[in-house]
């Protein structure tokens, strides 16, 4: 039995069979509609998150399965002191594959550990969130064609901002990749990822502040927003969410053929008059996100 | 001259940096157990100029040396029986290490679930740096 915690949990060959299976549940998805027939997905969210567990429930109910779950922790066991682990071995019993969405960092591998289904992280803090990362791998092949020979920069918050750290690690893995880093200087990416990833894999990089600057280079912008929840402090959170915004007149300056991707939710990051542009992907992203998750459930499942 | 006697049997943990003793007897749980232990500190060393050695009698299973290798890697670790030294280890950097340190991340799995180990993973041996098993927060020895 398999579960994923961490985007890096499958090899490179594992994830191109991963989005073939997408690619192939998207163009033909009569063929799984029936697949999980009898089988339950249990959305376990103890945080609130509408894209991420309606992606998960939408992907299972195309699949031909069922749902059931909690949104958020008030409305489970744990409002009464349950632990984790005591919850997956209940959940196990009733289900037959578990997406958990948790505050604390590293709660899904402490669910995997006790659980008799498989489990998959939906995001633990601001730790890892292994399908928005293949959300993204899946959206950038599907549209460029290919996960190599580009360069990607990714804006914003690049500290907390876990699908960042994610896509770097998954990304490296392909030829020709080079990452331009656009953050204020408070938000910049932690040394680890500098030093341990990035310099140790001789990655070609580099970090600037000003947007203007870097965008005709680019071959995909990566928006990403500052999150209020990251942060201990009030104060910093309002000097820094509105940092960067990307609008008409700075999509002016990128190529005819850039894409700009962001996780979502956006709140002004990214200015509504940029939605029109044929480069803006960021709505299409989610609709990739379900046929991976799709493809996530049927490996993990064992129904290939 | 302060001369402490020869042990039968058990360990005698040399060149700990002085004033490291104490501690290392905490982390080693020697207060639990049933044993005489010897704590010489600040013994004049040619190679440390100061230096602290634990003398611990008792059965030579008894003491959990992946904990010492994450303590101290550098300790001498002389075992013995009959009164004779039989062998000296060598400590390594253990690969994981239980329930020696916990994970200060506030943010932890580890900082709310009941009775959960506090696991720690080596994973840069060169840089002796640790991660939490679950939230990957960094303890570093260096």
């Amino acid at each position: 039995m398999r579960h994923l915690m961490s985007p890096m949990d499958f090899s490179v060959e594992e994830l191109e069979n991963l989005m073939d299976l997408a690619e192939d549940i998207q163009n033909v998805p009569a063929k799984y509609a029936h697949k999980c027939d009898g089988r339950i997905l249990a959305t376990c969210f103890y945080e609130p998150s509408t894209r991420t567990r309606l992606s998960f429930e939408s992907a299972m109910l195309r699949l031909g399965g069922k749902v059931l779950g909690f949104a958020t922790a008030d409305s489970s066991s744990a409002a009464k002191g349950e632990s984790v682990s005591d919850t997956i071995r209940i959940i196990s019993s009733y289900a037959d594959i578990c997406a958990m969405r948790h505050p604390k960092e590293g709660a899904p591998m402490v669910a995997a550990s006790k659980s008799w289904i498989p489990v998959i992280n939906a995001g633990d803090g601001g730790h890892q969130h292994p399908t928005q990362t293949l959300t993204d791998l899946m959206t950038i092949r599907s549209l460029k064609g290919s996960l190599s020979d580009m360069t990607i920069g990714l804006c914003g918050d690049l500290k907390f901002g876990r699908t960042v750290h994610s896509l770097i690690n998954a990304l490296i893995r392909y030829e020709n990749v080079s990452f331009v880093f656009i953050s204020p200087p408070e938000l910049r990416i932690p040394d680890y990822i500098r030093e341990d990833v990035l310099i140790k894999n001789n990655i070609p990089f580099k970090e600037v502040i000003k947007l203007d600057d870097v965008m005709p280079e680019l071959d995909i912008l990566y928006m990403t927003r500052v999150q209020r929840e990251r942060f201990f402090n009030e104060e910093d959170y309002v000097r820094l969410k509105d940092f960067y915004i990307l609008n008409k007149e700075k999509m002016s300056l990128a190529k005819k053929d850039m894409m700009v991707l962001h996780p979502l939710p956006r709140v002004n990051e990214i200015s509504v008059e940029v939605d029109d542009d044929e480069r803006a992907m960021y709505f299409k992203q989610v609709r990739y996100g379900m046929f991976i998750r799709m493809a996530l459930i049927l490996t993990l499942l064992e129904l290939v | 001259m302060l001369n402490v006697g020869k042990i039968e049997e058990g360990f005698v943990l040399d060149h700990m940096n002085a004033g490291e003793s104490l501690r290392i007897y905490h982390d080693l749980k020697l207060d639990e157990l049933d044993c005489t232990v010897a704590m010489i500190m600040n013994a004049k060393s040619e190679k440390m100029g100061k230096k602290d050695i634990l003398k611990v009698e008792c059965p030579i299973d008894m003491l959990d040396l992946d904990v010492l290798g994450f303590i101290d890697h550098k300790i001498t670790v002389n075992v013995i029986k009959d009164g004779e030294i039989v062998e000296k280890k060598r400590l390594y950097l253990p690969k994981e290490i239980k329930n020696v340190i916990k994970c200060k991340n506030p943010r932890c799995i580890t900082s709310i679930e009941q009775e959960l180990d506090h696991i720690f993973v080596l994973t840069d041996p060169a840089n002796e740096t640790y991660r939490c098993k679950y939230c990957e927060e960094t303890y570093s020895r260096i």
